[in-house]
């Protein structure tokens, strides 16, 4: 367990390294000097050059590289070249609607697909089954975007249910925040959700095939608490898998999602620091992305390592 | 009764990517009313009412659009899916063809490659090189090596144990040939099916990167810009969110459903390979 771990950490550690090279040579190459762009056109040279150096663009391409990095370390992640506050404290805002959209999605995704699978998979070839399968292809041909104007359709135009866009702020109320992210959170679940039954179906289908199955029937077990007891705990490894994977896609599809429904999350502010040329802001939020993603495929991992001792000595 | 089934999805799958591609070929001639051509007072007509999918809020005909749109769409996801084939399906026979360190180097570099979140990196591309469609096509093909390469490297790594290889080694051909004049061939089946997924993944990611205003500009036509430019509208007329959606849904559905009976039709035993 302890050499898994040092060669998992390790790898962990090296995917950040490179990716956070490959993010800062992507937004080093951008033409343009930000200091320039935001002092306009008519600036002088040298106050120019002394907007450069207080945000820290001088010197060499390795020693802005190691700033940012150690910034980013004990949580500076620098400051915005348009609004001239910290970097961090604008992410935090925002995080504070990316992430319980993101884990709200989720839990839909997870309430909805796992009962839904493994009726399905109970039910192999029988009209039930087909017609759950159906509804998944259906479902992972839908843009969430897509979902998202049809819902606000029906649920804001039409019924007044919900309110098209916005968020209140959690300080108005918890309900009325979760009530805000509820249209969101369906529509970036609702794909999600059908790759996941379909995940849940297969693995349960294989596990019902295995001998111990059989068994467990033959001491005397009846078919659901075969299947609840023996066969749903084995095969939940796969769709952890894919849980982890999705929560990741969660974070970073919630962007687009943010944008119909005009939530002030990591999406608009990556679109604003975008067509504000600020690029700092941009570069630290797809890094905080890619940490992300990276962070929760070393936590499925680990989880496996505890749940199944076998994949320990694997890789 | 297996065997029905997958025809029946082969059979609707290549029917609906049949009528989107007719559809695209005939837009570069032929379309019912000019794409651009703008007729405000035949503005926001229902579909049916001399416009078989009704106009929009410029009285531009929604039929026209969808299918310039659905040429675009194509055009986006058959070069992005050759990129990633084009340069993933060659990493993936060097992998497993050379082992040690260069399937090492090659492998981790696609790990690193899987972890970034396709959607941000398409959005950092376009950030920096500017919102078109030829560089929303970068940033989707871009996603599509590692995943031809990942495919790829498992599928010959199978074959490499097989004895027509091991003849073939014999016979004095050096790794490279025998990738390209044995594994190649044997592997064309999976990469054909995988290739109808990404297909179908890549006109989802054109519709969302120009939804967001990243993707093909005006005046290209684009069913992504065209549900971008209904949001404001929905409320007054639904159609023009549901039908440019209508063309995508239908269009990824028939990828999927193509690709499912493709693989069941090419080779039975990948049945239970898809995820």
């Amino acid at each position: 367990m302890i050499s898994y771990l040092t060669k998992r950490l390790a790898s962990l550690f090296a995917s950040l390294l490179v990716a956070s090279i490959v993010i800062f040579t992507v937004i080093e190459v951008i033409p343009g000097d930000p200091a320039a762009y935001m002092l306009g056109m008519n600036a002088r040279a040298d106050t120019i050059a002394a907007l450069r150096s207080e945000l820290g663009l001088d010197g060499g391409v390795l020693e802005r590289y190691l700033a940012w990095v150690g910034g980013m370390l004990v949580g500076d992640f620098g400051t915005s070249y348009t609004y001239r506050t910290p970097v961090a404290d604008m992410i935090a805002d925002r995080l504070w609607i990316s992430l319980p959209l993101a884990l709200y999605a989720l839990c839909l995704t997870i309430v909805i697909a796992i009962p839904t699978g493994v009726f399905a998979a109970s039910r192999r070839g029988q009209a039930g089954d087909y017609g759950i399968v159906g509804a998944t292809q259906i479902g992972v041909a839908i843009p969430n975007f897509w979902f998202a104007m049809i819902l606000i359709l029906i649920f804001a135009i039409q019924l007044r249910w919900f309110s098209a866009g916005g968020f209140p702020g959690w300080e108005k109320g918890f309900w009325l925040s979760v009530k805000a992210l509820t249209l969101p959170a369906i529509a970036l679940a609702l794909p999600q959700a059908a790759i996941l039954t379909r995940v849940m179906r297969s693995s349960l289908i294989e596990v019902l095939g295995e001998d111990f199955m059989r068994t467990a029937r033959a001491k005397g077990l009846t078919s659901w608490q075969t299947i609840l007891h023996h066969g749903l705990r084995n095969a939940l490894i796969p769709v952890l898998t894919i849980i982890g994977l999705q929560f990741a896609f969660l974070l970073a599809g919630g962007i687009i999602i943010e944008q119909v429904f005009a939530l002030p999350g990591l999406g608009r502010l990556v679109f604003q620091s975008i067509s504000q040329r600020d690029l700092i802001v941009v570069e630290s939020v797809v890094m905080l992305l890619v940490f992300a993603v990276i962070m929760t495929n070393f936590l499925v991992d680990l989880a496996y390592a505890v749940v199944d001792p076998r994949l320990r000595v694997a890789r | 009764m297996n065997r029905s089934r997958l025809n029946w999805s082969l059979l609707i799958g290549a029917l609906l990517v049949s009528i989107f591609a007719v559809a695209a070929v005939i837009s570069l001639f032929w379309t019912p009313y000019d794409v651009t051509g703008m007729n405000i007072s035949a503005r926001l007509k229902v579909p049916g009412d001399g416009y078989f999918l009704g106009t929009d809020h410029f009285g531009r005909d929604l039929l026209s659009m969808i299918m310039a749109g659905a040429q675009t769409s194509i055009a986006v996801a058959v070069i992005a899916v050759g990129i990633g084939m084009g340069l993933g399906v060659p990493l993936g026979l060097a992998a497993a063809g050379s082992r040690g360190w260069l399937d090492e180097v090659i492998m981790r570099g696609n790990d690193l490659a899987f972890a970034f979140p396709a959607l941000v990196i398409a959005i950092l591309i376009t950030a920096v090189f500017g919102a078109s469609a030829v560089n929303a096509i970068i940033a989707i093909g871009i996603f599509n090596i590692p995943v031809f390469a990942r495919l790829t490297r498992g599928a010959a790594l199978s074959l490499w144990s097989r004895e027509f290889i091991l003849a073939a080694r014999v016979a004095g051909k050096g790794a490279a040939r025998i990738s390209v004049e044995h594994i190649l061939p044997n592997i064309a089946n999976l990469l054909i099916v995988q290739g109808t997924i990404q297909f179908s993944l890549g006109i989802l990611a054109e519709a969302g990167l120009s939804y967001v205003g990243l993707g093909a500009q005006p005046p290209t036509p684009s069913w992504g810009r065209m549900l971008a430019d209904s949001q404001t509208l929905v409320g007054l007329a639904p159609h023009l969110a549901l039908v440019p959606g209508l063309a995508i849904i239908l269009t990824v559905l028939g990828l999927n459903l193509l690709g499912d009976g493709l693989r069941d039709l090419l080779d039975p035993k990948l049945r239970m390979v898809r995820r």
